[in-house]
């Protein structure tokens, strides 16, 4: 690890890997989705890796993504949340009241005015936000822990959901609101590729900017084709991807009720792909927007440093306090996000949305590489969590696993994934 | 002569009816080094405590330059230009060496993000000056030796233009060599014009490296003497008898 090898010294002979300064966790767990994915694909005769298959299957995971990033924060500062599923509920249902209710009713604003969907979505994100910020207030101020706090949280939220809505199924939903929700608002061919490209600069840009960053003041940095060929590696993953997405072609009856919608008739042949769902859309721009504030903010910095050692945080000046409230009120907010894509789903609310989704939360984060004794946890691994947990369950279900079996699997695969990782912790020494 | 940089005038402190510091005063002036010397819990940490924010003092008075101040938290003693080395190090382990320098005082961009390479170059640069050892750059704290840590811990208290410093065992976890190294970077702070509260065990080491000394024996002050009136058998024999030397005794 000698960082500043003299050039005068001969540069010691380097693994590959070591090369690349690639995080072999990553790897090891991109890898291990990888043969997930075939492996089910071999055993349902390539019905896996279809791109419906694949388009479904991510918009699926979107929901616990977006909390898993959150409950990365939350983990990493010693916390936990159990009240996520609870509290997703409570601001669904907050949302679906004030769109089909209380817009309607009291401002005479009729389902699919354009202001329903703006404002029912403030409203979720204010209620969201403004519940993480209480129970943030409750640990960090009143200090009762946040597995009281939450546990609470789990069965009030639950409950104040089931009185907002009278324990009633409320839909449909705004058609706005619904663009969300995944099959019912996609970008088309078009945008998804302009998304792709700009995606590729994007990535091509920071991977450069950083390595002049690092020579402007005279670094060491990778060699060049090892930033050549990450860049090439992250440009086919998100071309890759969007191809795919953009090769699940609209059924030809829907195509022609969005035709029949704008008063047009559907040319003969006609046929048209989904493209990115705008719930990925969300997700992406959660995940990077997280993975700024984790890496390159004061605030980040502080969560990490807090979760490594509170006692050296609070000495260096940090409210950690008042930090635990920030990271507790960004989880509610990431909630109420999620509240938004899943209700958009499903089209409608329903009383029992988000039951058991602290457990997936929690599992994502955790299979993501998530430490449960602080101080270390990625956004992209919590969100590969999701996905992998996702892909095993769907997986499964293709297969025709038995319900029971398939949560047997789940929960065995997150403690022997966390065992993995404490012996790969061990061998490396940490990191 | 001249004002005291600073001024700890009848400190007491308690935890639960144990009278941790009771009633001590020391005052530590300009290009001064002040030893606190004691028996592990005569209250050393707790009292240099009380000036760096992480404890609230029960009575007693702080000045500063003359005047009195509150410390109620480790960022007032910051804006007062006090720097704390603690015994305990209080690094956060899975960070690196820049991040741990630069707690609580990122160095940003015009964006307000946090500049990594900045705060890595203004930490190679002063890690050139203090360790020239220095390398593990990339690498978090944890995996750092001892002596390792100690001089991030101390890159952080010097880099932020203390005018005080207290350093609490700073070489307990070191080597002869890297002791030797803490001693001129005191030699050197002092010729600066800082002011240093060092505690240590060594009584050979504080004899040598202090203008003066403060001995404390279960939280009281037992006196403070100007190293060059005494001998190591003298302050040996205030930290266990607790009493005066007869000589300076009055
Ligand atoms: N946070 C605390 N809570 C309770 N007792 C404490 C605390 N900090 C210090 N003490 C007590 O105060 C006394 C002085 O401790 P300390 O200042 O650490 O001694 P020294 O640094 O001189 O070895 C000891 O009896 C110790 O147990
Ligand atoms: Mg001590």
């Amino acid at each position: 690890m000698s960082d500043t090898a003299r050039p005068a010294a001969a540069p010691p002979r380097r693994g590959l890997l070591e090369t690349l300064q690639i995080d072999t966790r990553l790897l090891g767990m991109i890898g291990a989705f990888v043969v997930l994915c075939l492996a089910f694909n071999l055993v349902t005769d390539g019905r896996f890796l279809t791109p419906r298959n694949v388009f479904n299957l991510t918009i699926q995971t979107v929901s616990v993504a977006i909390m898993a990033t959150g409950m990365v924060f939350i983990i990493v500062t010693r916390h936990i949340d159990l009240s996520v599923g609870a509290l997703l509920a409570t601001c669904s249902a907050a949302m679906a009241v004030t769109q089909t209710i209380a817009l309607p009713q009291m401002l005479g604003l009729p389902l699919g005015h354009p202001a329903i969907a703006p404002v029912s979505i403030v409203v979720g994100l204010a209620v969201g936000t403004l519940i993480g910020a209480i129970h943030g207030w409750m640990v960090g101020y009143l200090t009762i822990p946040a597995f009281i706090v939450t546990l609470g949280g789990l069965l009030v939220w639950r409950n104040v959901a089931w009185y907002l809505t009278s324990g009633q199924t409320i839909g449909p939903l705004d058609p706005t609101f619904q663009l969300f929700g995944g099959t019912n608002g996609t970008l088309g061919e078009f945008w998804s590729w302009v998304l792709a490209g700009l995606a590729v600069l994007a990535a091509a840009w920071a991977i450069f900017n950083g390595r002049r960053a690092r020579q402007a003041h005279g670094f060491p940095v990778k060699p060049l084709w090892a930033e050549a060929a990450l860049t090439a590696i992250i440009a086919a993953a998100i071309l890759g991807f969007v191809a795919t997405l953009n090769a699940y072609q609209i059924p030809a009856n829907r195509l022609r009720q969005m035709f029949a919608a704008r008063g047009e008739a559907m040319p003969e042949g006609y046929a048209a792909g989904f493209g990115l769902p705008i719930s990925v859309l969300v997700l992406i721009v959660v995940a990077v927007v997280m993975t700024v504030i984790a890496r390159k903010t004061r605030f980040g910095r502080y969560v990490f440093a807090t979760g490594g050692n509170p006692d050296a945080a609070e000495l260096s000046g940090i409210n950690t306090r008042m930090l635990t409230v920030k990271v507790f009120a960004l989880m509610g907010f990431l909630c109420a996000l999620s509240a938004v894509v899943a209700s958009a789903r499903l089209t409608f609310h329903s009383n029992d949305i988000g039951t058991l989704d602290e457990l997936r939360v929690i599992a994502a984060a955790v299979i993501g590489g998530t430490a449960l004794a602080g101080g270390i946890g990625t956004i992209w691994g919590a969100i590969l969590g999701a996905l992998i947990m996702q892909s095993l369950q769907s997986g499964m279900a293709m297969v025709g696993v038995d319900a029971p079996l398939q949560n047997i699997v789940v929960g065995s695969v997150l403690v022997a994934a966390v065992l993995i990782d404490i012996i790969y912790r061990r061998r490396t020494g940490g990191r | 002569m001249a004002t005291p940089l600073v001024e700890l005038r009848n400190i007491c402190i308690a935890f639960g009816g144990i009278k941790a510091v009771d009633d001590v005063s020391v005052d530590l002036y300009p290009g001064e080094v002040v030893g606190l010397l004691g028996h592990n819990g005569a209250g050393k940490s707790t009292l240099i405590k009380c000036l760096s924010g992480a404890y609230r003092m029960d009575s007693g008075e702080i000045r500063i330059d003359g005047r009195p101040v509150e410390i109620n938290n480790p960022r007032d003693a910051r804006a007062l230009n006090i720097e704390c080395i603690y015994q305990t190090l209080a690094l956060a382990d899975n960070l690196d060496a820049a991040a741990n320098l630069f707690l609580g005082r990122e160095l940003v961009t015009r964006f307000g993000f946090v500049d990594e390479a900045r705060m890595e170059a203004e930490t190679r640069r002063i890690m050139q000056r203090l360790n020239p050892n220095f390398r593990k750059f990339a690498a978090p704290v944890k995996a750092l030796s001892g002596g390792q840590r100690q001089s991030v811990a101390i890159a952080r208290a010097v880099y932020f233009n203390a005018r005080i410093l207290i350093m609490d065992e700073p070489t307990a976890a070191l080597g002869p060599q890297e002791t030797r190294m803490v001693a001129e970077l005191i030699q050197e702070l002092k010729r600066q014009g800082l002011g240093i509260f060092l505690i240590d065990h060594d009584i050979h080491a504080v004899k040598e490296l202090c203008d003066r000394a403060a001995v404390m024996k279960n939280g009281q002050l037992v006196g403070v003497v100007r190293c060059a009136d005494v001998s190591e058998d003298d302050l040996l024999g205030m930290i266990i008898l607790g009493k005066m030397p007869e000589h300076l005794a009055v």
